[in-house]
């Protein structure tokens, strides 16, 4: 299957996931003190949390939708931004960032042209931070799905981003 | 009553008295800064701590009731040292661009860090700067000022619950932003300003129109008129150092034309026109008994969060004009017509104690005239702001009257700027519509003052009307709320006729009133509405000679075609989520 054709299918399905969404609200109707659990249930169904689930939510719940919206931003779990099918993480640990990650980090962010929690537009790839994952004798190090990257320099970037589709 | 001493000086205070309150009457003013008279502590801010003899730590002052017994520092050395540092760690994140800010010499946090001895900056600006928020026509915001008091939110959350403003994101990401970050401009908002007149630092503030203003004023090809709302002349004196609701009606006349207005009219005669539109409009739904209770049009704010929250009330709305929206039309055809003047030439301003002002001159259906009715929108501490840069101080000035034909007021238009006084004058003169006889004691006191909500119920010859009057967006939920159930379970309300102010205590406490306003001023503004309504020698809408020169040689009757073409307009259902006008289903 092509790439193209898996995207189109990812949005469909995020199309036929509203009426599940509005079976957990119907649970939780006017409960306004139910909100990060129902957060939670939507961001398992859609993966990340898009607005018109936001704004569903708050109507749903009767609370107002800058009480939603400072939910989400303020707890690192949510996301409102859909993930990308490969997860690039970039070792910020102690040791790591001793060895120059941030370099490397600064590189990922350029290379991608998105920022940190960011995910592109073609949604090939996702940017998060990571601090420490037992890797420190190969500091600086990083991860890309399960793959681990150890003594990046940052012109390494390209070509093992590239291996990522 | 609870004894207990503040720095060795004993008192008495009633139960649940917060330290703040109780050190005051004491002597002793503890600096504050999140702390406002008008709502609720939030202890945000650390600055108001004291020490308690025999409890650990530091309390803070706002929020801790005085105990029996207490035995209250409030200003020792560790307490000195706290407070400077709070002091300094708040600068170290925030713009201190003073002399640029258009809050300066009225700042609290600038005030503040002279009070505790703020000198030398020990830490260096940190964090990035942040966009300044400009998508909204009234209000701008500069989070890079802001010092996360998080009043705006309590005012706009809980006085007006509106819910536009909120902590969004965590730790120093923190800002107070509105949903998805979209600016006040793509929110819920309703422009009135309450954020901004409750920020202590220059967070919030108007979108000025000053400069507009000023070249319109310079260009010898424009003709510049000028109105000005009932509030505006019971605070101007304000920024000139006068006492808080000095009347300086003819003063303001004076200083307007000096600062070079080509004519100076007023608000309170379409105020005084406003009133013989929605008194017939009140007259025709009462005998036709539909769409009752009739509801008041002339707050910007309330109609914006009447269109988001209330839109299934369209149908109750007056259909009238504001009346800035009622002059604006008149200035360009009327005016023009009569004095001769192409209305292309002519800028018209108005200057109010509002910001929603500026949204509703820009809402695209307000062109009657065939060009935008009201050109630009000052606050009172804009033109404040022009008076003070042309050298002009209006305690010094004249008392002078307005211009010709736009500009006569009774007292019924006067009391427009206070809760309660749309409907009062609207009362005043209903009763000569439906009576023919005219209403012997025209002071009906039972809707005025600063409570939450006021019912009355008066005798128009026989007929009773019950009447309700809320100001702020929170009260005007709940009685609306009351009125939604009982047309919903007994097919109509008790109400025939209900007055809705956005603001808190009416126009007095505008969104564009001077800095530091709190109820008691607002109060006391609109006590002077009441003196100058009782000075003047005409105090009922129907008897204003100009309006019924206009009605004789212009629009021939009130609701007449022509007026409806003019002075009335139509509301549109919002979203709640980004305040934009819904599409018609």
């Amino acid at each position: 299957m092509s790439q193209e054709k898996q995207c189109q299918c990812a949005e469909v399905q995020e199309e036929e996931l509203y009426p599940r969404l509005e079976e957990v609200i119907t649970e939780h109707r006017g409960k306004g003190q139910d909100l990060i659990m129902v957060l939670h249930k939507a961001q398992n169904l859609f993966g990340y949390l898009p607005r018109k689930a936001q704004e569903m939510v708050a109507e749903g719940l009767n609370v107002s939708l800058n009480e939603v919206y400072g939910v989400i931003t303020f707890y690192n779990f949510f996301s409102t931004v859909p993930q990308g099918r490969n997860s690039v993480k970039v070792c910020l640990g102690t040791a790591c960032y001793v060895r120059g990650s941030q370099e490397v980090l600064d590189k990922a962010q350029k290379e991608l042209g998105i920022k940190v929690g960011g995910t592109t537009e073609d949604r090939r790839y996702s940017l998060d931070v990571v601090r420490c994952i037992g890797a420190c004798g190969l500091a600086p190090a990083m991860l890309v799905n399960e793959d681990v990257y150890g003594r990046v320099k940052s012109p390494h970037l390209p070509d093992i981003l590239a291996k990522y589709e | 009553m609870i004894k207990a001493t503040i720095n060795n000086v004993e008192i008495e205070a009633p139960e649940g008295t917060s330290i703040l309150w109780a050190a005051k009457k004491a002597g002793f003013t503890i600096p504050t800064l999140c702390n406002h008279p008008d709502l609720k502590p939030g202890g945000q801010c650390g600055i108001c701590v004291v020490e308690i003899e025999g409890i650990p730590g530091l309390k803070r002052a706002c929020m801790t009731p005085v105990g029996e017994g207490f035995k209250v520092k409030t200003h020792t050395p560790r307490i000195m040292a706290t407070r400077r540092q709070l002091v300094e760690l708040i600068l170290s994140n925030h713009d201190t661009d003073c002399l640029t800010c258009v809050k300066n010499n009225n700042c609290e946090l600038q005030q503040l860090a002279s009070i505790v001895g703020i000198n030398v900056h020990d830490y260096s600006r940190s964090g990035e700067r942040l966009p300044i928020d400009r998508s909204s026509v009234s209000i701008v915001r500069d989070p890079n000022k802001c010092i996360l008091c998080g009043r705006c939110i309590q005012v706009c959350s809980n006085v007006q619950t509106v819910d536009a403003l909120a902590v969004n994101h965590r730790g120093f990401d923190t800002v107070i932003t509105t949903a998805f970050d979209a600016g006040l401009g793509n929110s819920v908002c309703i422009n009135c300003g309450q954020c901004v007149v409750h920020c202590p630092v220059g967070a919030l503030y108007e979108k000025s129109a000053t400069e507009e203003v000023w070249e319109a004023l310079h260009d010898p090809d424009k003709f510049v008129v000028v109105q000005e709302a009932p509030a505006v002349r019971v605070m101007l004196g304000e920024e000139f150092g006068m006492p808080t609701g000095s009347l300086v009606s003819g003063k303001m006349h004076a200083a307007l034309r000096r600062l070079g207005f080509d004519a100076v009219l007023e608000t309170n005669f379409t105020a005084d026109l406003t009133i013989m539109e929605e008194g017939t409009e009140l007259i025709d739904r009462l005998t036709s008994g539909r769409n009752l209770p009739l509801i008041t049009s002339c707050s910007p704010g309330w109609i914006k969060f009447m269109e988001t929250y209330f839109h299934d009330l369209i149908p109750h709305m007056s259909t009238a004009k504001s009346p800035q929206q009622m002059f604006g039309a008149l200035a360009k055809t009327y005016y023009a017509e009569v004095k001769g003047i192409d209305p292309g030439k002519i800028v018209s301003v108005s200057i109010m104690p509002c910001t929603a002002k500026k949204f509703e001159c820009q809402r695209p259906e307000m062109n009657a005239s065939g060009y935008q009715d009201v050109d630009y929108v000052l606050t009172t501490r804009e033109i404040g702001r022009m008076m003070r840069e042309a050298g002009l101080d209006v305690k010094e000035m004249p008392d002078e009257p307005p211009d010709d034909i736009l500009g006569d007021y009774t007292g019924a238009a006067t009391i427009f700027g206070a809760t309660g006084g749309v409907m009062e004058a609207a009362v005043r003169s209903a009763y000569r519509l439906v009576t023919g006889k005219e209403l012997e004691n025209v002071e009906i006191k039972p809707v005025r003052g600063l409570q939450g909500i006021k019912e009355a119920e008066i005798d128009i010859d026989g007929t009773r009307v019950k009447v309700a009057v809320a100001h702020s967006c929170g009260q005007a939920r709940k009685l609306l709320n009351k009125v939604q159930d009982q047309i919903a379970k007994e097919g109509k309300s008790e109400y025939q006729f209900i007055e809705v102010m956005a603001c808190p205590g009416g126009c007095v406490g505008g969104g564009g009133q001077s800095w530091g306003s709190n109820m008691a001023k607002r109060a006391r503004r609109g006590e002077s509405l009441y003196e100058e309504d009782r000075s003047l020698p005409l105090r009922r809408s129907h008897e204003n000679p100009s309006v019924l020169a206009l009605y004789e040689k212009f629009l021939e009757k009130p609701n007449s075609e022509k007026a409806h073409k003019l002075l009335h307009t139509h509301y549109y259902k919002r979203s709640t989520v980004d305040g934009k006008i819904k599409p018609a289903s």
